[in-house]
């Protein structure tokens, strides 16, 4: 049966040669990784169709963008928000706020353009200044005003005075990604500049620090969990190899694959955001799987005394075609990541599939060649012991398969019914977990000053200038005090707002004026007056267009599921629809992450299809058996929907990461039933076993390389769980959890499958005694 | 220097008859002289298209007429009369430069058919909408400024001076402007504009000088481009006329409710 290995034996006499060649691939690959940069723009988790975005960059491009850093104060040592010292904090802060790297307008409660009428005089002015030394009718009118203006209460100021804040907005240029870190580093600069003179602790929040915690997920991953993929990995090479040549080998093979991978990432011009920055873990957990089954393979045929040289030609023979086809599925599985609408999947997908080749490809070349030139010492007996553990186990459920049939049924069943327990929530704050500083800060901004969802809407007045018309205004002053009295909204902000004010203020303060003014040209003249009295920044861009034909209402909505932001959206756009005959969509990022997850399981749906029929082509392929094929789509398919249903009992909530683990996990999990079932058919024809026979003699050759390899896998998912992102948490814990599920499946299910379906088939050609057996499972199946 | 107030505004000359003090340095003396050069204009009166445009290509366009009146002891008084958009014809901007301190500034609201006096030190807020505040179309007068000559550079073929002007005003909203000046005409042929922190925000250029009364230099466009949000706004001047007979009752608070 030695046959020879042409392949094998060219790369071997041609190692120098080989030796170049992959190193002038490697460099040429890897040399795309200069134009690898963070990408730290929340916005590029969603697609360029994405409808929400398009509705949000349309509105980005009517009003001033809303990209902003929040300060929020909260007071130390017994003081108030609306205390002196707070207040002079607060007045420090806004005016340092306009050294900010891009700033273009700071609002506080210390710059609110305070208005007031004398007379014929109208006054506009901040709201206070020197507050140190303010007098008691000051401190009377911050409270007043504090508690009370609409665009102030429950937004700058929490009407409980438990904090209070500084909005510096910003115009980022989004040429350079280090903008945001500039803009972050400063920000932080003046925060403890600050906190080191008033009894103060300043939270940070806004886009800016969004994108800023996306920036420091993307690096924290990067300089924690890679190394720490390595490490864990490293250990378990070692424990299965006892060979240090071995376990470097492994190493070389795993940071060659990771550097090609992610050069051709550079090459295509990804930007890492936190799941593509976290391809190398998913590569280097399939690249040392890959070397492991050739090394455990050579190291088996060197125990049965053969020479190192002749051991690893042996083990490239055999391996060649299942790493090749393993590798193969995976890639596809991972490229189905590209039917995601959201990009920073695709970029995961593509990296992680051109790293799984390239790990194949170094696995079948370099990693013989490496070994060639090293000796891997004396093999040692670890594995030897767990075949046999695999054949009694292999006996064990061959003999109660019935039993086994009617368990895994049972119970898979009751996990598929659990799936509906997950809902989906995609709070784009808990994507990052409690023990960041971004996911600390919003969470006491949320519980004391404001809520972090935003819905905006822009009304359309339908004609230049329109917004000044009466019968408009008071739509949209409908609309704002509808969402007032809602009980999730926080704050609203609109013109009809500042047209009451104005009319008020300019009949002598007189509150039965707080009306909208009754004729379009009052309004536009109170609005004309106002705007002259405006300071720097503080123009009315935000809320009106350059034509003053729409205005937009921003509401700000406090802590919510996915769930219920939806229907909040859906109430507030029918109320609108129904009260003003306007069909208005509300838009915003939270808008934007309410819908990514329905948007990508959508999109998904077609790419994992895609990915199954194209996989189960390739099975059909290795296999030429349309039946085992077939009955593959069990172990391959259930265990990724039994892990739902596990994380339904468990956790029960999941985000945006759902849509892509099927796509990530079905072509890693494939490998299992793939290995099983051409060792079972292998048994079945060339051996001419009966099933039971069949399943044992398949437990015996690969139950301890699927274990292991298992092992390798969920150990580096795990360590990929470990991220304080959640989408990166969630995909790597569900993956981890589906493959677990599939070497169950695969060990069980699929064994008894194979023997109820197949005990009526064609008998044994030939019986053989159970020692006979023994050894011609061990010639023909030792890899 | 920005002869462009002289326009919306006016008689930036004056201020200068009262004992300047020693011109101690060269970009107070150059600032100077563009005031002097452009002494003596009297009042004009002009009308204007305010063309707005943001970076995504919408825009708008407002219609206004000026009459400014030049200063002798105090600073110049102008009056901003709004044709267009229609909700706002016949709304009449009035004021009285100060020297130093805030200037006065009233509107005249005809809905209302009353006159409010703006209290306010804030001046530079967007002027209805556009990207000049009233800060830039402010009468220039020499005390709002100190003053530095940076160099001599050419600026499309004309050889001019750098001067940098320091608003002296706590609430500007800027912390320099540059100032692009023709040596041989002392006129402003570009003021760049740099934020608190800085950071160039604005720039305006000024198109098509045409000299009236054989001496008053009087460009017919400006514009202003935001560097940071990549809006703009262009100015367009016509109908200059000198010497219409203006006088200080047609700039007074009490007469501003009879301006057509």
């Amino acid at each position: 049966m030695e046959n020879k290995n042409i392949f094998g034996e060219f790369v071997l006499r041609n190692r120098i040669l080989f030796l170049l060649t992959l190193l002038f691939l490697t460099l040429l690959g890897a040399s795309g990784g200069q134009f690898l940069y963070f990408d730290n723009d929340y916005r590029s988790f969603f697609g360029k169709e994405n409808p929400q975005l398009n509705e949000f960059d349309k509105l980005q491009q009517t009003y001033t963008q809303v990209d902003n850093v929040i300060f929020a104060f909260e007071p130390l040592e017994g003081q108030q928000a609306n205390s002196p010292e707070v207040l002079s904090a607060v007045e420090e802060l806004t005016e340092m706020g306009w050294q900010l790297p891009y700033s273009i307008r700071v609002d506080s409660l210390s710059n609110y353009q305070h208005t007031e009428v004398d007379q014929d005089d109208l006054i506009v002015r901040d709201l206070y200044f020197d507050a140190l030394n303010m007098n008691d009718e000051d401190k009377r009118l911050v409270e007043v005003i504090s508690t009370s203006e609409p665009s102030l209460a429950g937004r700058v100021h929490d009407i409980a005075h438990r904090s209070t804040s500084v909005s510096v907005t910003v115009q980022i240029p989004g040429k350079d990604p280090q903008e945001i870190a500039d803009i972050a580093a400063a920000a932080r600069k003046m925060v403890s500049e600050i906190e080191a003179n008033y009894p103060v602790k300043i939270r940070m929040g806004g886009v800016v620090f969004l994108n800023n915690a996306f920036l420091e997920a993307s690096m924290s991953d990067s300089a924690t969990l890679i190394p720490m993929a390595f490490l864990v990995i490293l250990v378990i090479s070692y424990a299965l190899l006892r060979s240090i040549v071995g376990v470097i080998s492994v190493f070389v093979v795993c940071i060659l694959s990771i550097l090609f991978a992610m050069g051709s990432g550079g090459w295509m011009g990804v930007g890492l955001t936190p799941p593509s920055a976290s391809a190398p873990i998913i590569i280097v957990t399939l690249a040392v799987a890959d070397s492991i089954h050739l090394l455990v393979s050579a190291l088996n045929r060197m125990r049965a005394g053969y020479t190192q040289r002749d051991s690893i030609l042996y083990s490239m023979r055999v391996n060649f075609k299942p790493v090749f086809l393993t590798s193969l599925t995976t890639a596809v599985g991972f490229l189905s990541l590209n039917f995601s609408d959201s990009p920073p999947f695709h970029d995961l997908g593509n990296i992680s599939a051109i790293g799984v080749m390239a790990a194949w490809l170094y696995s079948i070349t370099l990693l013989p060649i490496l070994v060639s030139f090293l000796p891997l010492g004396k093999p040692k007996n670890t594995i030897k012991t767990l075949d046999n553990v695999m054949k009694r186990l292999g006996t064990f459920i061959a003999d109660r398969y019935k039993a086994v049939l009617t368990v895994g049924v049972i119970a898979s069943i009751g996990l598929v019914s659990l799936i509906p327990l997950n809902e989906i929530n995609d709070d784009f704050v808990k994507y990052f977990d409690e023990s960041t500083e971004y996911r600390q800060d919003v969470d006491w901004i949320s519980g004391n000053l404001t809520g972090v969802n935003i819905a905006q809407f822009s009304f359309p007045s339908g004609e230049p200038n329109g917004i000044s018309a009466p019968a408009f205004l008071k739509k949209v002053a409908r609309f704002a005090d509808w969402s007032r009295a809602q009980e999730e909204v926080t704050n609203v902000i609109a013109i009809s707002d500042v047209f009451k004010r104005l009319n008020r203020d300019l009949n002598l303060g007189n509150a039965d004026y707080y009306t909208i003014p009754e004729s379009r040209e009052l309004a536009a003249q109170y609005l004309l007056l106002y705007e002259l009295s405006l300071p720097f920044g503080l123009d009315l861009n935000n809320q009106l267009d350059i034509n003053k034909s729409s205005t937009q209402v921003i509401v700000t909505l406090k802590d919510m599921t996915t769930n219920e932001m939806q229907a909040w959206i859906k109430t507030a756009e029918s109320f609108i629809y129904d009260d003003a005959s306007i069909e208005l969509k509300a838009v915003g990022p939270t808008v934007m992450f309410a819908y990514i997850s329905e948007r990508n399981i959508e999109s998904m749906l077609t790419g994992t299809i895609v990915a199954i029929f194209i996989i189960s082509g390739l099975i059909l392929i290795a296999l030429r058996d349309v039946r085992l094929g077939l009955i593959s789509l069990v172990p391959n398919l259930l265990p990724i929907a039994l892990a739902f249903g596990v994380w339904g009992l468990l956790v029960g909530q999941v985000n945006l990461a759902v849509s892509v683990v099927t796509g990530l996990a079905l072509g890693i999990v494939v490998d299992d039933s793939v290995h099983f079932l051409s060792k079972y058919q292998l048994a079945r024809k060339e051996l001419g076993l009966n099933a039971r026979e069949a399943v044992i003699s398949a437990f015996t050759a690969v139950g301890t390389a699927l274990v292991v390899t298992t092992i390798i896998l969920v150990a580096g998912f795990s360590v990929l769980a470990q991220s304080t992102f959640g989408l990166n948490s969630i995909t790597a814990t569900l993956t981890g959890i589906a493959i677990s599920i599939a070497l169950i499946a695969d060990l069980s299910l699929l064994p008894a499958l194979l023997i109820s379906l197949d005990k009526d088939g064609k008998e044994p050609v030939s019986k053989e005694t159970d020692a006979e057996l023994n050894s011609s499972i061990k010639s023909k199946a030792a890899n | 220097m920005r002869i462009f107030f002289a326009i919306l505004t006016a008689g930036l000359a004056s201020s200068f008859v009262m004992g300047t003090p020693v011109l101690a340095n060269k970009g107070l003396e150059i600032a100077t002289e563009v005031i002097q050069r452009d002494e003596g204009w009297g009042d004009t009166s002009s009308k204007m298209t305010m063309i707005l445009k943001d970076k995504y290509g919408q825009s708008t366009q407002r219609s206004l007429r000026n009459k400014s009146l030049e200063g002798s002891m105090e600073g110049d008084k102008s009056l901003v009369i709004f044709d267009t958009p229609g909700d706002v014809r016949g709304t009449a901007f009035l004021s009285h430069t100060k020297k130093t301190g805030s200037d006065d500034q009233w509107l005249y609201l005809p809905a209302l058919k009353r006159v409010k006096r703006i209290a306010s030190s804030n001046k530079a807020g967007p002027f209805m909408g556009s990207e000049f505040s009233f800060e830039d179309i402010a009468s220039q007068e020499i005390e709002k400024y100190t003053y530095k000559y940076l160099s001599d550079e050419k600026y499309n073929g004309v050889d001019c001076f750098v001067v940098e002007y320091d608003p002296v005003d706590r609430k500007s909203g800027y912390s320099i402007q540059k100032t692009w000046i023709d040596q041989s005409k002392y006129i402003v042929l570009k003021t760049e504009y740099y934020d608190r922190k800085k950071s160039l925000l604005k720039t305006l250029t000024f198109d098509g000088y045409k000299k009236y009364d054989g001496k008053f230099w009087r460009a017919d466009t400006f514009l202003m481009i935001n560097h940071q949000t990549g809006k703009e706004t262009e100015l367009q001047y016509e109908n200059w006329v000198f010497g219409t007979g203006l006088s200080e009752k047609d700039f007074n608070k009490s007469t501003l409710k009879k301006v057509k």
